[in-house]
Parts: C-alpha cells; structure tokens; sequence
C-alpha cells in the first residue's frame, strides 16, 4: 500500500497544482524525484510533526491541497492538537496518509505502534477515514480525497486481505447469512480473517474500506439482533456509532479489536493479531462464544 | 515619535472592556497592531478574500481586546459589536475565531499555533506564485515557551522563508525566561532580528522594514514588564 500511496501522490503533484505533499522525514527518500520536479510543493519539514500539521493548515488556508504523511502514531497521536486546532478549528482540509498502522511496526515496539489514532479522530469529528484492505483500494481513495477540501485519514497497513473492494465505501455484505443471520462487520484488512474465522457459520459478513462517516443506515438495513464489529484499531472504537445506530432496534453487539494494553512485546504483525484476538482463529473463538452465549 | 498620541481605537477600546481607569497601554500588543494594520499590512475590509492580501495571524491570542478595537477602527467590524465581547450571541470571543470574525485569519488561543500556520501560509503563497504578500505573525515572549515555535523558528530560517515576519511582544512574562535575549533564538536560525521600543510607532515600522531578501525576520517589541 505504501508503494500505491508514493507512486499516487507523486502523479498527484504531477497533474494538479493544488497538491502539496508535507513530510517530517519518513519517505522523504522515495519522494525525492517529485521534490526534484515540485520543489514548492514536496515539502519536508525535518522531525517536527507539529510543525507538519501546521503547514498543512496554513497551505489549505491559502487554497492547496496538502496531503500529510508520516507513521500513524506521529501525524496523528504526536500532533493531535495541531489536528484539532490547525485543521479542524480553522476549517482547513487535509489528506492525512498514514503507515504503520496499530501493530505493523511490531518489531519496533510499543512507540511505534497507533491503535488509538482512530478514536482520537472520533473525538473530533467530521474526518472521512479509509481503512483499505488492499493496496487496489489505496489510489482510488486517495485521488477522490485529493479532489475535494475535506479532512480525510487514509489509514494504511501491510495488513490486507486476497482480493480489493474499492467500491465498499459503505457496508458491503461479501457473504450472505440467513435471513435472521448476525452480522459481522469486517474493516479494512480484517475481511480475510473475518472470511476464514467464520467459515460454515451461519453469518453475514459486510465490508467496508471506510469507516468514517458511520455507515449506520446501512448497519441498521442488516442487523436483526446480533452485531459483530471487527476493527483493526482500538477495540470498541466504533461502539458509540453501533449503539447510536441501533437505538430503535433490540440488539447485542460484540467489539473486537486492538486491546489497550501494551503488550510490551515485539515479534511480528501476525503475533500480535494472535495476542488480540484478531487472527482467523481468535475471530472465530469470540463469535463462537458470542453467539452461544 | 507617535507614542501615546490619541487614536481612533482608544475610545472604542474602552467600549470593548468598560474599563475606564486603564489607559491603552494595558493592552502590550494595541501599538503593535495598530502600526501593523495602520502603516504595513495590505490589508482592507473589502478584500478579506483577496489572494494578494498580507496575511496577519495573531499567534498569542489571549487578550484580543485590542486586536478587536484596531479590526473596528479599521472597518473589519461594527462597531457595536464590541459591546458585548465574550457574550453567548457574540461573535468576539476572549480568543478570536477566524470563521466568526472578518479580517481574522486564524482562530487561536492555545499557545504556539500561529507560526507554523504563518509558515505554511508562505509556503503555500510561494508555491502559487504570490510572491508579493507578506505573512506576520503576532507571538508573545512567554509563547515562545512552546516548543512548536522553535520548529517553526528553526525550518523558516533554514528555508530563508522571506515573507516571515514574526512579531514577538516582550512583556517578560516567560516563566523562565530567555536568558541572552529572544533576538538570539531567531538568529542563530538564520533570521534577521531588529528590536524596538513596542510603544514607539516608528521604531515598530522602521523594525519590521528592516526585513532582508531571502531571510525570515523577527522584530522583537519591547513592552513593560507584566504585572
């Protein structure tokens, strides 16, 4: 996805004049040919995350477009109140690209890790957020984001699943239960898990690459009485849309995702979907208890 | 020298705090503004929009009394919408929201926002070829505090981003202080510093043209001492 996200943004420079690309160092490397070509626009800014979301609110206040890149738990945890006053506050837009999303940095441990960067977002509000699952989603996102003044989190991971969905902008059923089915809700690169952990259930799997905003008449048009919520960020993040969506409708719901503890381990992305729970064995123990319960 | 001469804003000052025993120079930041938008900015109220207009972003937000007086007397604002500053139906809030206030250019308040926005403003102007507006940004000694300024301070001057000029209002406040002086912090980054009485008009005008090609400048405006 990071390749899709470079090889996009670099022919973003090229073809709009509005594009601007700020940067605190990481990928500036693999930026180095659009910042020969765009020396106004590629703009790196050294470490210095808070001044990176600054300049991004004072170019969109001037009429650009800047996208903002860097590992999740610097452009957005590290400069939340840049993002809240820079952003949101002035009415700016920005495309805020991220890597490293929650454990893919596992190696790197704890500090490099953002499980949380969506619940900060939903603090705020009014943030489109895509979650892809798969680097065929990652360009036509990005281009639609940079084709309008919105705030937009493009949330990217080494997480993804076989195949792209690049059109389940809202809730996406991939595979049809009975008609009283639960429901379980797959973001982004928990699709495939979700597919493999509940295989021979009697569920409905939906998808979406975008969380943000909510789709909640499409999760009402679905949920009968049981709801599943499969995230690859914080557990629970989205539990406040889910009951809000839901309030007329005699319901259970189930949150998984990212604990918040830190596990203080390192080990691979894939150790760490086992400790939460989150490979296809932990999503098929929790929906197994869930609905025997 | 202009100091302490009668001007347009003083009475509409008054009417914006109902306070009649201080004089004007309660407000560290009214000499500075109104040279600002009395002898430097190009600025008017009917171009508020305008891509040519230099940008003024009051980085220190607190006490915007004089930020209003000075937007009034200039015809950003009515008048009478000062009588009634920080009320709920108000638009003028104890930190100015650029999206309520017209002539406003950023909404600030929390400490250390205004200069990597001002950067960004430059960068953005430059990249669309607007090369003629200029960006000053009003910061406060005890901002200076906040480290996001000294990201700001620090890029700017390796860039020698030229339309910068910081305007930093020296009441002492910082809790600890600076210690060889602010100049020093701007300077030793690349930037040009003039400092300058903060009450005489002429010396702020005659600072902030002291800019140089190709480097960001700060004007250091001396006020007295926070009591």
């Amino acid at each position: 996805m990071r390749e899709t996200f470079i090889d996009t943004a670099t022919a973003l420079l090229d073809d709009d004049p509005r594009t601007a690309l700020v940067l605190a160092d990481i990928s500036a490397a693999t930026f180095a040919p659009a910042a020969d070509r765009h020396p106004d626009r590629v703009l790196n800014v050294g470490i210095r995350e808070q001044l990176m979301l600054g300049v991004a609110g004072g170019l969109a206040l001037t009429g650009l477009r800047p996208i903002v890149h860097s590992y999740a738990t610097f452009v957005v945890d590290r400069a939340y109140e840049q993002i809240k006053l820079d952003l949101n506050h002035q009415e700016a837009g920005a495309v805020l690209v991220s890597v490293g999303a929650s454990y893919d940095g596992a190696t790197a441990g704890r500090t490099h890790m953002s499980p949380g960067d969506m619940a900060l977002l939903d603090t705020l509000g009014g943030w489109t957020v895509h979650v892809p699952g798969h680097e065929g989603e990652v360009a036509p996102l990005l281009r639609a984001a940079a084709a309008t003044d919105d705030r937009v989190y493009l949330r990217l991971s080494t997480g993804h699943n076989a195949a792209p969905r690049p059109d389940a902008h809202r809730l996406t059923v991939v595979r049809a239960g009975g008609p009283d089915a639960p429901v379980v809700v797959a973001v982004g690169p928990m699709l495939d898990p979700v597919l493999e952990g509940t295989a021979g259930l009697d569920v409905t799997v939906a998808y979406t690459h975008t969380p943000r905003p909510f789709d909640a008449a499409g999760l009402r048009a679905l949920v009968r009485t049981d709801v599943i919520m499969v995230e690859p960020y914080l557990k629970g993040t989205s539990a406040g849309f889910v009951a809000e969506a839901l309030i007329g409708t005699a319901h259970r719901a189930l949150h998984l995702g990212v604990g918040r503890e830190d596990l203080r381990r390192y080990g691979s992305p894939r150790d760490h979907a086992r400790w939460h729970g989150l490979d296809a064995a932990g999503v098929r123990r929790s929906v197994e208890g869930f609905l025997t319960a | 020298m202009a100091t302490k001469t009668a001007t347009p804003y003083t009475d509409l000052l008054r009417r914006l705090t109902g306070d009649e025993k201080h004089d004007a120079s309660a407000h560290s930041t009214l000499d500075v503004l109104w040279v600002l938008y009395d002898r430097v900015l190009h600025v008017s109220p009917d171009r508020v929009d305008d891509p040519e207009r230099d940008r003024f972003l009051l980085s220190k937000g607190h006490g915007p009394a004089a930020y209003y007086a000075v937007l009034a007397a200039k015809g950003f604002i009515p008048h009478a919408w000062l009588d009634d500053m920080g009320g709920p139906d108000s638009r003028l809030g104890h930190h100015p929201d650029r999206t309520l206030v017209p002539g406003v250019e950023i909404g600030s308040g929390s400490l250390g926002h205004g200069l990597g926005l001002g950067v960004g403003t430059a960068l953005g102007l430059r990249a669309q070829g607007l090369l003629r507006p200029r960006v000053y940004v009003l910061l406060g000694d005890a901002e200076l505090d906040e480290g996001s300024n000294h990201e700001a301070i620090a890029y700017a001057g390796a860039t020698g981003l030229d339309p910068i000029i910081a305007i930093v209002i020296d009441n002492r406040s910082s809790t600890h202080g600076w210690p060889g002086g602010i100049a020093g912090r701007f300077t030793v980054n690349g930037w040009t510093a003039t400092t300058v009485d903060g009450r005489d008009h002429d010396a702020i005008e005659a600072g902030i043209a002291a800019r140089h090609v190709g480097r960001p400048h700060v004007v250091v405006a001396r006020v007295e001492d926070k009591g």
